[in-house]
């Protein structure tokens, strides 16, 4: 590729890459893309992980590097750092909003000191009732947790808040 | 900054992990309920990837590569404390072992978020936040049962003082001690003990149950000497890696 690169640009492109396990939000959205460096043509991606055991994490850096690719990038690096860890706080509202639409409870916006409080009356993603019970904190995938709702009576799950 | 202390910090903290992350994981399909099934899953998944990352920090400052450290060490290469080794007996005995356990781990990656050693100090920032679900968890669940019937409460207790001398078996000095102190890296394993003494006996106060007469400590796990459990459970977790080992995943 000639032309100069524009980092707008790779974000826009970078907006396709969608997390494997829940294809309605990109990585951006989910806060997990932490810096995008553009330098004499070279694009460096700096990522940082959900949950440290996340084993989605080597998709998900193939996957950026695929999409990018794909737009003609040709030197891509994708480095997984902890320099910016993730918490759920850096998922944005539009992630927030798909990730409710998707049928799972976005994460409460908190200090960054979660405790068990937070995850009793979560807000049930079918019919807005705050009426619901924690089942288990411990979910499908590591950064998912288990509710009851007491008004429509339908399990749901929420994106823990981390 | 004393690198061979430093190593020995990170690997003893790394193994451990390991360890009772591959125990944890001897639960999938066999928890007594299908929440506590994927609770002890799940835990098992946090921990064999927190031991990934601090093998992966070993890596770059000269150690081998994670899958190789983890996979092709034997019994007496590894520094894990001996409790984490110890089968999983029945459920009381397991949930103790990880109230014992994760308290104290919950306060040393406490303690690391500090850590003059950088790498260390970010991953700890991160992996403080993890923990805060399984300490929620051991909580949760030594206080129900620790309060409900005579049969919960006499198992707790019996797996309680079984425990109890490998659980102060977790604390064992390091060599480098005083080189860990002085330079900033860990507050050591002292300091420790005595912030996990007093927030085990707040969460036991809670409950029926009774803390256990001061034991000797079980040592010896931190330099490479271990119970019989170990060896099988390494032969078991790397027998397909080795199968192997230049197979690409």
């Amino acid at each position: 590729m000639n032309e100069v690169i524009n980092k707008e640009q790779v974000l826009d492109w970078l907006d396709e890459v969608k997390d494997p396990e829940i294809p309605v939000i990109s990585l951006i959205d989910l806060g997990v893309i932490t810096n995008v460096d553009i330098t004499d043509n070279k694009v460096t991606v700096d990522m940082t992980p959900t949950f440290v055991g996340c084993p989605a994490m080597d998709y998900m850096k193939q996957d950026v590097v695929d999409v990018l690719t794909k737009h003609g990038v040709d030197n891509v690096e994708v480095n997984i750092s902890f320099k910016e860890s993730w918490n759920s706080n850096k998922i944005t509202d539009k992630g927030r909003k798909a990730l409710h639409d998707f049928g799972l409870a976005p994460p409460p916006k908190h200090n960054l000191q979660v405790d068990i409080d937070i995850l009793e009356h979560v807000e049930c993603p079918n019919c807005g009732s705050d009426n619901t019970i924690l089942k288990t904190p411990f979910g499908p995938t590591a950064c998912r947790s288990i509710h009851h709702c007491d008004s429509c009576h339908e399990t749901f799950e929420q994106f823990k808040p981390l | 900054m004393n690198q061979t202390a430093l190593k020995e910090l990170l690997y003893k903290i790394a193994d451990d992990q390991l360890i009772l992350g591959h125990r944890n994981s001897e639960w999938t399909g066999m928890g007594p309920l299908l929440e506590e099934d994927i609770a002890f899953s799940s835990m098992a998944q946090d921990k064999v990837g927190q031991s990934h990352a601090i093998y992966q920090i070993l890596h770059e400052i000269g150690e081998g590569e994670p899958d190789q450290v983890a996979f092709m060490r034997n019994a007496e290469q590894f520094h894990n404390c001996q409790m984490v080794e110890l089968p999983n007996g029945e459920y009381d005995f397991s949930l103790m072992r990880h109230f014992l356990y994760d308290t104290a781990e919950a306060i040393r990656f406490d303690m690391l978020t500090k850590s003059s050693y950088e790498p260390l100090a970010l991953l700890a920032k991160k992996i403080q936040g993890e923990l805060r679900y399984h300490t929620m968890h051991a909580k949760t669940w030594i206080k129900q049962l620790g309060t409900a019937t005579e049969e919960s409460k006499s198992r707790l207790q019996t797996s309680f003082n079984e425990l109890f001398p490998y659980a102060l078996g977790m604390f064992e000095q390091s060599p480098y001690e005083n080189d860990i102190i002085a330079d900033g890296i860990f507050p050591g394993e002292e300091a420790l003990k005595e912030k996990w003494m007093a927030r085990v006996e707040e969460i036991i106060g809670q409950t029926d149950l009774k803390m256990p007469e001061v034991s000797e400590a079980k040592l010896g796990g931190r330099k490479g000497e271990h119970t019989e459990y170990l060896q099988p459970l390494l032969d078991e977790m790397s027998e397909v890696f080795k199968i192997d080992p230049t197979a690409d995943w």
